[in-house]
């Protein structure tokens, strides 16, 4: 009936066409462009708030501009669930593993490409954001430059937030498949743990999600809060890392052998 | 060619399919046969890898589904209506699908045209009536122009008009040399469609036989069902599909 494009090298179905197949279906939702478009312009608000509302120079002004990003991660995480969790409550996850039976190919082209435009959105929401922090400074409070030591680190960094939370969401979909309860896996793990942890053992504080992004990934300066010193910056990404790495190895172990 | 061996799947405490064995062969449409919940979806599950068997294996022209290099381009299923997001657009996820198997874009039309959604392509298929939806199922099915078929009750929800045309599809298919496995629970339907036939209730094989030698056993096909299923092995059909759903 039709004509088949030749064969890949490999010829056979791998991640190029995993891939190909997940940017599609990622871009082919509008609920992805609202949320990602929410999540920029939520970090500009809040760091155009916090910017106007300054009096002097003495905080940390980049990790001001950066503070609307706490809060958005949080729709880039449930961005991360949904991504798996609305395949298996639309029943779409049998299409795709009936396409790609591989299914940790087919997980690892999912984070690939929701991570690279997690990655891209964050970015975007970090630099602009801190821009529009910086312009919202009354006169005589100098705006921080990405020139100045650290600052451009802090605001990279601050982006690649939210991709490693997107990809904490995803590994959480994966886990635990149904919508409602991944979402408040998510929630609790990365915000309402933190507030009892910050009560009971302060001393894991420095390792919550949420704390690495606000005081470890978005500070010029590594901080401390009284006994609680936070991670060094990179350390602090690596944690991130381990934690989606975590989250993702597990899913990709689960996915592979239950029943789809 | 589509072989089941030893077919077996349990779900917790219910067995679901039971030592299934039997061909499904090329150049003729094959009935798959059986009550509500008697395995008919779960066999077509594990043909396609999506559940994993207990014991067994089944085979699709020699090899496993999941050692198929391009799945859509050899298999072409339809298991449940609404197996797509529903706030994606039927071409969208058309597309998504042809992609993972390097199928071209303009395949996606091609077929689109064919099920008759060419003018809802654009629509989010969440809109669907039940009808389309099977109608964007077939698509998908027949996207990568595959050898070998599998539809799980394809006719649900379709008009007169569309079960006609589905019947004369199947039968083109079959024609042209393909493997075309259906289920359904329309005895008629698989009278008027089906050249051989396989019965299952309660996850058991009941017969595997053309659809002429069977009719003759009885007064129509229809009665010769009912007098294979009524042996009792079909009494314990219902269960299983509750877990599966739940």
């Amino acid at each position: 009936m039709t004509t088949m494009a030749p064969g890949t090298a490999r010829d056979r179905v791998g991640f190029p066409q995993a891939a190909r197949m997940e940017w599609i279906k990622l871009r082919s939702l509008r609920s992805t462009w609202w949320v990602l478009a929410l999540t920029v312009a939520g970090a500009v608000g809040i760091a155009v708030a916090v910017g106007v509302n300054t009096e002097d120079a003495a905080a940390d002004l980049t990790n001001n501009a950066l503070a609307g990003i706490s809060l958005g991660l949080l729709l880039v995480g449930v961005l991360g669930v949904l991504a798996m969790t609305g395949e298996h409550s639309s029943g779409m996850i049998r299409a795709t593993l009936a396409a790609v039976p591989n299914r940790p190919l087919v997980l690892a082209a999912k984070a690939a490409v929701f991570g690279a435009v997690a990655l891209a959105a964050g970015e975007a929401a970090a630099f602009i954001a801190f821009l529009a922090g910086g312009a919202a400074l009354p006169a005589g409070v100098p705006a921080p430059t990405l020139g100045q030591p650290g600052v451009l680190r802090a605001v990279v960094l601050g982006g690649a937030g939210y991709c490693l939370i997107g990809l904490l969401g995803v590994g959480l979909g994966t886990i635990i498949r149904h919508t409602p309860a991944a979402i408040a896996v998510l929630v609790g793990g990365v915000y309402v743990l933190a507030q009892l942890v910050a009560g009971f053992a302060t001393w894991t504080m420095p390792y919550l999600p949420i704390a690495i992004v606000a005081n470890s990934l978005s500070v010029v300066e590594p901080v401390g809060v009284g006994q609680v010193r936070f991670l060094s910056p990179w350390a602090g990404l690596g944690m991130l890392c381990l934690y989606a790495a975590a989250t993702l190895g597990a899913g990709a172990f689960l996915l592979a052998r239950r029943d789809a | 060619m589509i072989e089941a061996r030893g077919l077996s799947k349990r779900y917790g405490a219910t067995v679901a399919v039971d030592s299934l064995t039997f061909n499904v062969r090329s150049s003729m449409v094959t009935g798959f046969l059986g009550p509500n919940g008697s395995g008919k979806s779960t066999t077509m599950r594990l043909i396609l890898g999506l559940d994993a068997p207990d014991a067994g294996q089944a085979r699709i022209g020699g090899r496993r589904y999941r050692d198929l290099r391009w799945p859509l381009r050899e298999v072409g299923a339809l298991l449940e209506a609404r197996a797509f997001h529903p706030g994606r657009s039927a071409r969208a996820h058309l597309r998504a699908l042809a992609a993972s198997n390097a199928i071209p874009r303009s395949r996606v039309e091609e077929v689109l045209g064919l099920v008759g959604l060419a003018d809802a392509a654009g629509r989010r298929a969440g809109t669907f009536s039940l009808g389309m939806a099977q109608r964007l199922g077939i698509a998908a099915a027949l996207l990568g122009d595959p050898q070998v078929l599998l539809l799980d009750e394809p006719v649900n929800g379709l008009d007169p008009e569309g079960i006609r045309w589905v019947r004369d599809l199947l039968r083109s298919l079959a024609a042209e040399g393909r493997t075309v496995f259906v289920s359904s629970h329309l005895i008629g339907e698989v009278a008027r469609t089906a050249d051989h036939v396989v019965v299952i209730a309660g996850g058991r094989l009941l017969a595997d036989t053309s659809v002429a030698e069977l009719s003759a056993r009885s007064a129509s096909l229809e009665d010769a069902f009912f007098e294979l299923t009524s042996g009792g092995a079909g009494t314990q059909a219902t269960p299983q599909e509750k877990a599966r759903t739940s």
